[in-house]
């Protein structure tokens, strides 16, 4: 039985790939002449009288590299300064955002299904997640000290939210003639929550997770600001009240770097999970 | 066998009945059409059936017991099937999904997923997902997916409605034929006429607002029905006939 109507529709994938390139390729030059530009006006216009508040990027460039990532490469180049406030830093930040996902994405698909408790909690969590989380670092130093888990509970107070009411929003909106199948066919609760539930939801709670994410590295270095002896937050504040400007230049770098890759990270990690959704999403 | 008895239905209360004194026998192993227009009620009884709505009231018997949430050994084949089929499953998947939790392995239920994919001639699509085929080929992964299941009374929510002209004459033929290996009883809704006697042993006539049997017609066609020659019996002409007037007289 072969009819016109009965060809397999398009591969995943394929053709995007190179637009990608060329789009990002595209984007990145934008930044390149904005960095060409600052170049070229603290070099030329203004290095007559040399301005140390607005290093040049080079400078920042080869401060960048000396400070974090001129390290032996048994150690993967990084510097004992990376060693020492990088790591620090990227384990609150992980640590933070998983223990928050850990905790947000159970309770927003247990309270999206709930047909009562939404009700009643939702007033709380949208007062709750109005607070700035920087405001609570206070009562988190009165719980815990100057303390990794007084940084890590802010990161969390600050990044549950998202991810909370996106996967809430996710679990509830879930296609209604799904539901109807798992009833149809008697699909256990366990499977229909796995299996139905969760992916449905899963776009959602995905996009809560991205926002958490750029959330968590504000928090990560706010929360290092306060009475830390390590992190890059401590060491950008370091840099400036000893006015080691290049230095706390290449910080500032650092941490965009950072919140660029980990963003890219999850994207990618994103369409592999969810490559129905984005596939279905362009065929609609 | 199904007895459906006095069965009306209102969505909102007070309200109008969608359906009104609805009854209806099917014998085992009947292919029954249901066709009416479009708001008739003809998916409101469907789903009725289907324990997916509880009806106003009335009764619905399977095999003498009151059905009273979804059967066991009822299966659904949905006219939407880009709705109804899980996208981040593949096809197999899909198929084996109403096979979970009841003591199958995952290897068995595989198997019995290829299986009911050969039985829709889909056997190559296993391992793709639901997105990459055409929409012919997706409803034939969901009538797999209910015949995995394999049931005794099968429902069918105008499954060939949103295909075109060609890949529905295939779907019916490809029904027949399941229907012939399997033996089970099939109740298929339709707005289409033509497809309602076609496919039919028996076409059961639903009135409009509200929905009520005007009409329940025996198609006296040969069991081996074909898409050329059977439409051309006078017979089918006829029987078609009395099913078009049927309908044309519930609004005017």
């Amino acid at each position: 039985m072969n009819t016109p109507g009965d060809r397999a529709v398009i591969p995943v994938g394929g053709r995007r790939a190179g637009s990608v390139l060329a789009g990002s390729a595209l984007r990145w030059s934008v930044l390149l002449v904005v960095v060409g530009l600052w170049q070229f006006v603290t070099t030329t216009v203004v290095a007559a009288d040399y301005e140390p508040y607005f290093p040049p990027p080079g400078i920042v460039a080869r401060t960048l590299y000396e400070t974090w990532f001129s390290g032996p490469v048994s150690r993967g180049f990084l510097t004992p300064t990376a060693i020492d406030h990088l790591l620090p830093s990227l384990g609150r930040l992980l640590g933070g955002w998983a223990l928050a996902a850990v905790m947000g994405i159970p309770a927003g698909v247990a309270l999206g299904r709930s047909k009562y408790a939404i009700e009643y909690v939702q007033p709380v969590i949208h007062f709750a997640r109005s607070i700035p989380a920087t405001t609570l670092i206070p009562v988190f130093i009165v719980l815990f000290g100057f303390s990794t888990s007084m940084r890590v509970s802010v990161i969390i107070f600050g990044v549950l939210w998202p991810i909370l009411l996106n996967t809430m929003d996710g679990a509830r909106k879930v296609e209604p003639s799904y539901l109807d199948i798992a009833r149809v066919f008697g699909v256990s609760r366990p499977v229909r929550l796995l299996l139905i539930i969760v992916p449905a939801a899963a776009p959602r709670i995905f996009a809560g997770l991205r926002i958490s994410l750029s959330l968590s590295i504000i928090l990560m270095v706010t929360s290092e600001l306060v009475g830390a002896t390590d992190g890059i937050g401590f060491f950008l504040s370091n840099a400036k009240k000893s006015f080691q400007l290049p230095e706390m230049w290449s910080a500032i770098v650092l941490l965009g770097a950072l919140g660029y890759l980990l963003n890219t990270a999850l994207l990618v990690f994103e369409r592999r999970i969810l490559g129905w959704y984005h596939n279905t999403e362009e065929s609609r | 066998m199904l007895e459906v008895e006095e069965l009306s239905h209102a969505y909102r209360r007070p309200g109008p009945n969608v359906l009104e004194d609805v009854t209806l026998i099917v014998g085992d192993g009947e292919l029954v059409s249901i066709v009416g227009r479009s708001g008739c009620g003809k998916s409101t009884l469907l789903r009725a059936i289907a324990g997916l709505i509880r009806p106003t009231s009335g009764q619905i018997r399977l095999d003498g017991t009151p059905v009273d949430g979804t059967p066991d050994n009822l299966a659904m084949v949905f006219q939407d099937y880009s709705r109804t089929l899980l996208p981040w499953l593949s096809v197999r998947d899909n198929v084996a999904l109403p096979l979970r939790g009841n003591g199958m392995c995952r290897r068995a239920r595989r198997a019995a997923a290829v299986e009911a994919l050969e039985a829709v001639l889909l056997a190559d699509a296993a391992r793709q997902y639901p997105w990459q085929l055409s929409g012919g080929m997706q409803q034939r992964v969901s009538i797999a997916r209910a015949l995995a299941y394999q049931p005794t009374l099968l429902l069918m929510d105008e499954p060939f409605g949103s295909v075109d002209a060609q890949t529905r004459e295939d779907l019916e033929d490809l029904l027949l034929s399941v229907r012939a290996n399997r033996g089970m009883t099939i109740l298929l809704v339709t707005h289409d006429i033509d497809e309602s006697v076609y496919v039919g042993d028996r076409v059961v006539v639903l009135g409009h607002s509200p929905g009520r049997v005007i009409g329940d017609l025996a198609v006296d066609l040969p069991r081996q029905r074909d898409q050329i020659t059977t439409r051309e019996l006078p017979e089918f002409i006829h029987l078609r006939g009395r099913v078009g007037r049927l309908i044309r007289a519930t609004t005017r």
